[in-house]
């Protein structure tokens, strides 16, 4: 997307192409972070708040500490994966908005798996791998479906993923409040807590889980697969003109399902670590819009598993400060909001700056 | 809304003193000892039910010299939670946490205590026991004797002499809130009868705008709750022309034509008992249960919709709850025919706790 600007044989102001785009992929979402600032800061004024405290405590929460550096981080976590969920799909032109739902049901199968292999004694070195794979089976089959859907019966993916959000969601909770409820969760209905040694620790040295590594991990793989592999270069094209691949000889259908199984099971792995890291036990807490908000995450970094990471970071570390503007400016939750919205905004219209800007663009030649 | 416009003033107050006390140097904050109560709530601070219940009680606490609160709205029962409360702890020096939602503590209130064997937490749920952590604990009142006193109030006000009650869910705390309407209700009217919907969720507010038209299609003329968030039930309510009694909050502004009366928590008295006790560096009390005998609960101011007689017998309902005068006396039977009560229970008495059935008087169904 981004590295096919021109042909090779242009000269653009000096720069080859390739640089080029590194320079755009950089500067434009940038760009659009600070007009975003600047536009937010005249919102703040407008409120007769400081733009300068609040930008202060944004830095404070997020990043002022170490202490804050992890509550960023731990926050990011699940957002790394789930913004996977949706940057992969969306590389072979799929707009899949369901990860929300895969990652509850992943979560619900590494609780529910987790009970014969808690009261069978399993030691956790076999039976934690053994969730994990579960949780990433289920979310791959959730959001395969939805590809498959969307390949072989020309189902809409974008609104059969959501749909099948809210049946994932209906099928956890129907087990958790029935024949897998914990008798002891009398008023929030629980699976059977999979106990401290089942429990994902921290990374060491910090109070942030292993979830963190998990998403960097896969950014850095999935990234190769994506630009670095002819399943990456097939499934871009696919992405690009599904006729073309097509007429090619590519296997349209196996891509699309691969891409969004691989989707699928970033989802799952991060409803793996919320149960196995965050909460112990699956219920109706892992439907917390992680899903959701990976799609913002994913868009902001344009589809790019490497860009992922730090467009992650920076969600966690609003949300990590959202709590400190709201105690110490007095102002509301939704603030963090209206800002993430207004990046959302301006990051869309930047789109079109893309090839555009005056200083980038071939230098006329002779009168031509 | 002077709820809101006392909310933002003092909050400024609040915000102004936090961000001073942090600014001063160490030493100097360290020497005024400063009670920072940090308050974590699952929903908005105006949300006419639970959540402002214990809002209110924080903008009372607030007006106590040498006490700074802070609060934080929307925090989901998740991890979110652990890190706000960690938040609050490290860079606001909060030295008692209250996490006001029923999810928040296992085990997200339970490993922050173990991490921070320094700072106070206490839980809104009774859900402490022995062996959780000891800078832990819980503290929880009994509504069902607020929702009582609404009995009594819907029993002479009404005259259909059918109340209906929109409830989340089935579970003990809120059977006995329905229970004790219908009691209420009997004590000063034989004839009454209480109709229930279950919504299944704590916040649905279609599903409890249905509930409520459902009830008062079926000839109810008294509408009643124990949702998470009363507005919709009662502004639904008073659209229809009928009567309301509240829950949690007041809802009282929402309905100045039908409103009675509501059951309301007076969680500022738990509040000021862990405050005065950090105050003088006593340890705090890990479990706190209460209810009108120790003056953790209160009724709204009656409103338009409550008849004189009732208001007379409402008053007289709660100077029998101060001295702990029994709500459930037996023999009691459930809808279903069955002897569940023998004698006189105390209000406070453990099997209360694991109500599982809707009384005799009672329409509708726990499953």
């Amino acid at each position: 997307m981004t590295a096919v600007v021109a042909s090779p044989s242009i000269e653009r102001g000096g720069f080859n192409p390739r640089t080029i785009g590194m320079i755009e992929a950089l500067l434009i979402p940038v760009g659009a972070l600070v007009a975003s600032a600047v536009l937010f800061s005249v919102f703040l004024l407008f409120l007769g708040k400081s733009p300068v405290t609040f930008f202060g405590l944004i830095w404070t929460g997020g990043f002022g500490s170490a202490f804050s550096i992890q509550n960023t981080l731990q926050r990011s976590a699940p957002l790394i994966l789930t913004g996977l969920a949706f940057a992969i799909p969306a590389r072979i032109g799929l707009t899949l908005i369901g990860a929300e739902g895969a990652l509850v049901l992943g979560g619900f199968s590494a609780a529910a798996v987790a009970i014969p292999l808690v009261s069978g004694g399993w030691t956790p070195v076999i039976g934690l791998p053994i969730m994990a794979l579960s949780a990433m089976a289920v979310g791959a089959m959730w959001i395969g479906l939805a590809g498959w859907l969307r390949h072989y019966r020309g189902v809409n993916e974008t609104i059969s993923s959501l749909l099948l959000s809210y049946i994932a969601i209906a099928i956890m909770n129907f087990f958790v409040e029935g024949a897998l409820r914990d008798p002891a969760s009398a008023n929030k209905p629980s699976t059977m807590p999979i106990g401290d040694a089942y429990r994902v620790g921290s990374m060491p040295g910090t109070s942030v889980h292993w979830g963190l590594a998990a998403g960097v991990l896969l950014s850095v793989l999935l990234y190769i697969l994506m630009s670095r592999t002819t399943f990456g270069f097939a499934a871009r094209m696919t992405g690009g003109n599904v006729r073309a691949a097509q007429a090619q000889g590519l296997p349209v259908g196996m891509l699309v399902v691969t891409c969004c199984a691989i989707a699928g099971a970033c989802a799952g792995l991060a409803g793996f670590f919320e149960v196995a890291a965050i909460h112990g036990q699956a219920n109706a807490s892992l439907v917390a819009g992680y899903g959701f908000t990976g799609i913002l995450v994913a868009f902001l970094a344009r589809q790019n598993p490497l860009a992922i990471i730090p467009v992650a970071i920076l969600f966690g570390a609003l949300q990590a400060a959202g709590g400190l503007v709201q105690r110490r400016m007095g102002m509301p939750d939704a603030t963090v909001l209206v800002l993430q919205g207004m990046i959302f905004v301006v990051l869309l219209v930047s789109e079109t700056f893309y090839g555009r800007i005056p200083f980038l663009q071939p230098k006329r030649e002779g009168g031509r | 809304m002077f709820t809101s416009t006392l909310t933002r003033r003092s909050l400024l107050k609040a915000g102004a003193a936090g961000l001073a006390a942090t600014t001063l140097p160490l030493g100097t904050a360290r020497a005024q000892a400063p009670i920072v109560l940090g308050a974590v709530y699952v929903g908005p601070r105006d949300d006419f039910g639970w959540n402002q219940a214990h809002a209110v009680a924080m903008d009372i606490l607030k007006q106590v010299p040498g006490i700074t609160v802070i609060e934080e709205e929307n925090v989901p029962e998740t991890d979110a939670a652990s890190q706000t409360m960690e938040s609050m702890i490290n860079l606001d020096q909060a030295n008692l946490v209250l996490a006001t939602s029923f999810g928040y503590y296992s085990p997200f209130v339970v490993e922050t205590a173990k991490k921070n064997p320094n700072v106070q937490f206490r839980h809104a749920a009774p859900l402490w026991k022995e062996g959780d952590p000891v800078n832990a604990g819980s503290y929880f009142c009994y509504l069902n004797q607020a929702h009582y006193v609404n009995g009594v109030a819907a029993g002479l006000s009404t005259t259909s002499n059918k109340i209906g009650f929109v409830a989340a869910k089935p579970i003990p705390s809120v059977l006995s809130n329905v229970n004790s309407v219908l009691l209420g209700a009997r004590s000063v009217n034989p004839n009454a009868t209480v109709q229930v919907i279950f919504t299944g969720e704590w916040s649905m507010p279609v599903r409890e705008a249905e509930a409520s038209n459902a009830l008062i299609d079926s000839g109810c003329d008294i509408i009643t709750c124990h949702v998470d968030g009363p507005k919709v039930v009662i502004e639904t309510a008073e659209a229809r022309g009928v009567k309301s009694c509240g829950h949690n909050a007041s809802q009282a502004p929402l309905a100045p034509k039908g409103f009675i009366t509501g059951a309301e928590y007076k969680w500022e008295t738990i509040y000021k008992i862990y405050a005065d006790a950090l105050a003088k560096g006593e340890p705090l009390p890990n479990f706190i249960a209460g209810g009108y005998h120790n003056d953790m609960l209160r009724n709204t101011a009656y409103g338009a919709g409550a008849t004189p007689e009732a208001i007379k017998a409402a008053d007289a309902a709660i100077k029998g709850l101060i001295v702990k005068k029994p709500i459930y006396v037996g023999p009691l039977k459930d809808n279903a025919g069955n002897v569940v009560i023998e004698g006189a229970m105390d209000n406070y008495d453990p099997v209360l706790d694991g109500m599982g059935y809707l009384l005799e008087g009672v329409q509708g169904s726990t499953t």
